[in-house]
């Protein structure tokens, strides 16, 4: 279908069912019906089959004609992805559409105090008694769990095969007495992640996902959706200015809540967009030395996009070379971050010490200042990414490893 | 706008790798770069004789294969991947280049063809390598068309049989001149270089007969600039690429401690660092290309292309000879030609630091 054609028929669609005096549920489930809640999903479940340049012409006329989209923020994205290339029709069939009306959030209970790099190492205990799993242990960094309805949870289940082959994946349900998320506060003030413990917690056998076993691989799906997104904004935004309509009222509450984790996270990828126009409020743009670092990041930022839609292209053309997008897209959003905050110190000079209201951009530079170190730690470590790139891609041999054998027999954090 | 290779153009890089691979071997390298004339005229006859690799940018209407900045700079990357000696960059790039913007309809059609199918070898003489405002500075063409001042460096002179000449004039514009190789008056003196696979020579001119074949105004010669940066950035991508692909097998090769060292994350790390900076060069570079042809993009697309190009080849190259221990600092070992034409390219035509403030000079205006 041409951009055209989209257009044409999505705005007919609209002119017909879109009414801003709908309860916000309401109209998400019309929305559903007449999928273009989800153009990319497949046909079967909601969806259009369409490709995300074709989602994109959807989501710009929903934004041109101020249309309340599907709900969007957040790792529930994560969920129904995973949830779409692994679950079972029967967890497609009670998840996929909550998570599009925005009924549930959800949370990635994947990291430990344990295990961060080293996912696989994870010691979360599940074990399958009376007809259901029971879940103990303590999760870490979860970002959005304080207010999650549902968690991407992985555990072990079996202790005596080495440590990938003993994980499940799990659909946890938050809102139960074993599940406790408390708020950790992070460097830059924000409180976005969470630790979770997990006492006794409660999973039916239906909301295994993948089989037991095979938790493993369902986590690296996971990741890869995670990691091509960190190139991507984070998608939701409000929509422009006041609007009159009770229907505003319910998506702004919702947005206000669901974005408010993710304030910051513009920052986090060094708000190249304020550099021009900063460098020339203060007049760093006449200096040369700061004029060399801002072409190095232009080059980098333009640079990086093109590779990345040409990767995107050559993907869709079927290439049969290995590209992981991903973690060439993580790692380079971290190179342009890095470059971008040192920018912003070169520009802001000694006013680089300031924050708050008083300082450059009402506290937004000191925001990217104090943000940015976590775009190279979130979603997999810088670390990792090279060693997934220089392993995968260039087939550099595996080091020496130490975890091999039964996951019980591995040296770990106590 | 074009963003990817037609199955032509991926056609003819095939052709042009395989025909290179075969007849540029780093034997032939090493042969060619120790001789005075730098290049084997047969394999010269074959590759843009036969097949017209000189003419692939040139319009058919001079004979060319009617191709554009982006089929130039597919034959630019093959030939910085096998490192190929001969003036095909002096000749088909610069002078070519020179011609497509500056010169006069029947200039254009006297020169070009010739050009196009290797029977000239021309080249571009400016008296400023590092960037185009200084160009003009020192030759001077006198009102009776006579040339004279002195070019400090110029590619491939020594075995020019035309040399096209920026010059300014008597009322201080520029013109691009015609001069024969051997024209009386004419001085060119071969000189040493760091990087033997590309001859230089110190051009001086005694009131040289020449012909003005056009007017450079400044906005040409900065297209003129472009073209050139754009396909010297296609050379270093080759470059770079071979630099980066030979050292990664390396380290799958080599043991140490027991292990392969490209099982050292050290060295993972660098390797990994290494293939974003050049997936990154690579999409500026044929970026450049698309936009030239398009006449579309950033109007600093080349500067882009050329400083992240540079970056790039440099960084491959170190690591080249860094990862390959001592037997990657000998002679002997093919790493320093590659590392020699890295460093010859980062400079030619303006460092990445001066391409970094032409960028920003066509964004922001002067500092
Ligand atoms: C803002 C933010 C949000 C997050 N949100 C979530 C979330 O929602 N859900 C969730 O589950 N997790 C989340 N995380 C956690 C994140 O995935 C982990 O912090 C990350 O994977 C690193 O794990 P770690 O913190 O245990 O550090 P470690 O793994 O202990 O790493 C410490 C250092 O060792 C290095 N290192 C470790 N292993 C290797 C190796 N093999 N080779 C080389 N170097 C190595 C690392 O690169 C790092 O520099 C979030 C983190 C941040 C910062």
């Amino acid at each position: 279908m041409t951009p055209e054609g989209i257009r044409r028929e999505v705005s007919a669609w609209l002119d017909e069912k879109w009414r801003v005096d709908r309860p916000l549920i309401e109209w998400r489930e019309i929305l559903l019906e007449g999928g273009w809640a989800a153009p990319h999903w497949p046909e079967e479940w909601y969806g259009r089959g369409f490709t995300l340049d074709q989602t994109a012409v959807v989501a710009e006329v929903f934004r041109e004609r101020d249309v309340v989209p599907a709900a969007q923020v957040g790792p529930r994205g994560l969920a129904s992805e995973t949830i779409l290339a692994c679950g079972s029709d029967d967890q497609k069939g009670r998840f996929l559409r909550p998570i599009l009306t925005g009924e549930h959030t959800w949370c990635q209970l994947f990291s430990e105090p344990g295990s961060g790099s080293d996912l696989a190492g994870l010691s979360t205990r599940a074990e399958f008694k009376d007809g259901k799993w029971i879940v103990n242990g303590q999760k870490v960094w979860n970002t959005s769990a304080h207010h999650a309805d549902f968690g991407l949870l992985v555990a072990r289940t079996d202790w005596d095969v080495p440590k990938h082959q003993g994980i499940s994946y799990f659909l946890l349900d938050m809102r139960q007495p074993g599940v406790e998320a408390r708020p950790l506060r992070q460097m830059n003030g924000h409180q976005s992640f969470n630790e979770v413990f997990m006492t006794n917690a409660e999973v039916p056998p239906e909301d295994l996902i993948g089989g037991e076993g095979n938790g493993w691989h369902v986590a690296k799906t996971t990741l890869s959706f995670e990691r091509r997104g960190f190139s991507r904004r984070v998608r939701g935004s409000s929509l422009d200015g006041p609007k009159q309509g009770p229907i505003y009222a319910e998506y702004d509450e919702e947005l206000r809540i669901a974005t408010e984790p993710y304030t910051w996270y513009p920052q986090r990828e060094g708000r190249v967009d304020l550099v021009l126009p900063r460098a020339r409020e203060t007049g760093a743009i006449h200096d040369p030395a700061t004029r060399q670092e801002i072409a190095k990041l232009i080059c980098l930022y333009t640079g990086a996009k093109l590779a990345s839609d040409g990767a995107e292209a050559r993907r869709k053309a079927g290439t049969t070379e290995i590209i992981p997008a991903g973690s060439i897209g993580k790692l380079a959003a971290s190179v342009i971050a890095r470059q971008a905050s040192h920018v912003h110190t070169m520009i802001s000079g000694a006013d680089a010490m300031l924050s708050g209201p008083d300082s450059a951009a009402d506290g937004i530079i000191a925001e990217v200042l104090v943000s940015v170190p976590a775009i190279s730690i979130a979603g997999g470590t810088d670390e990792i990414q090279r060693n997934i790139i220089s392993e995968r891609v260039l087939g550099m041999p595996k080091g020496f490893r130490a975890d091999q054998g039964p996951f019980r027999d591995i040296k770990r954090n106590a | 706008m074009q963003t990817e290779f037609s199955k032509e153009q991926n056609l003819l890089r095939d052709v042009v790798s395989r025909a290179l691979r075969d007849k540029s071997p780093a034997t032939a390298v090493r042969e060619q770069m120790a001789s005075d004339r730098g290049y084997d005229e047969a394999v010269w006859q074959e590759l843009c004789g036969d097949a017209g690799l000189a003419g692939v940018h040139v319009p058919e209407a001079y004979d060319g294969a009617g191709g554009g900045a982006v089929e130039l700079g597919i034959v630019a990357e093959e030939m910085g991947r096998t490192l190929f000696c001969g003036p095909w960059f002096a000749s088909a790039v610069m002078a070519g280049s020179a011609l497509l913007e500056a010169a006069n309809e029947p200039e254009r059609q006297a020169l070009l063809p010739g050009i196009a199918d290797g029977s000239t070898i021309a080249t571009l003489v400016l008296d400023d390598l590092n960037g185009p405002a200084g160009v003009g500075g020192s030759i001077r063409a006198a009102g009776d068309g006579k040339l004279s001042g002195t070019a400090a460096m110029a590619v491939d002179a020594h075995v020019a049989d035309l040399l096209l000449v920026a010059a300014s004039g008597d009322t201080g514009g520029l013109g691009l001149h015609a001069v024969e190789g051997g024209a009386p008056g004419l001085g060119v003196e071969p000189l040493q270089v760091v990087d033997p696979t590309r001859k230089l020579s110190r051009v001086a001119f005694a009131d040289v007969p020449a012909r003005h074949v056009g007017d450079v105004t400044r906005e040409a010669l900065s297209r003129i600039w472009d073209r050139i940066c754009s396909a010297l950035a296609h050379e270093m991508i080759g470059g770079a690429q071979h630099l980066f692909e030979t050292t990664v097998n390396y380290t799958k090769e080599r043991y140490q401690f027991g292990r392969p060292i490209g099982s050292f994350q050290a060295l993972k790390h660098r390797c990994a660092d290494l293939l974003l900076e050049i997936e990154i060069a690579r999409a500026l570079t044929h970026h450049s290309a698309r936009c030239l042809d398009a006449g579309e993009g950033e109007p600093y697309v080349a500067s882009m292309a050329k400083a992240a190009a540079a970056d790039a080849c440099m960084s491959a190259a170190r690591a080249g000879i860094q990862l390959r221990g001592g037997i990657g600092f000998t002679w002997e070992n093919d790493t320093h030609l590659w590392f020699k034409r890295a460093k010859g390219s980062e400079v030619l035509f303006g460092t990445p630091a001066i391409h970094r403030e032409r960028m920003m000079t066509m964004l922001e205006g002067a500092a």
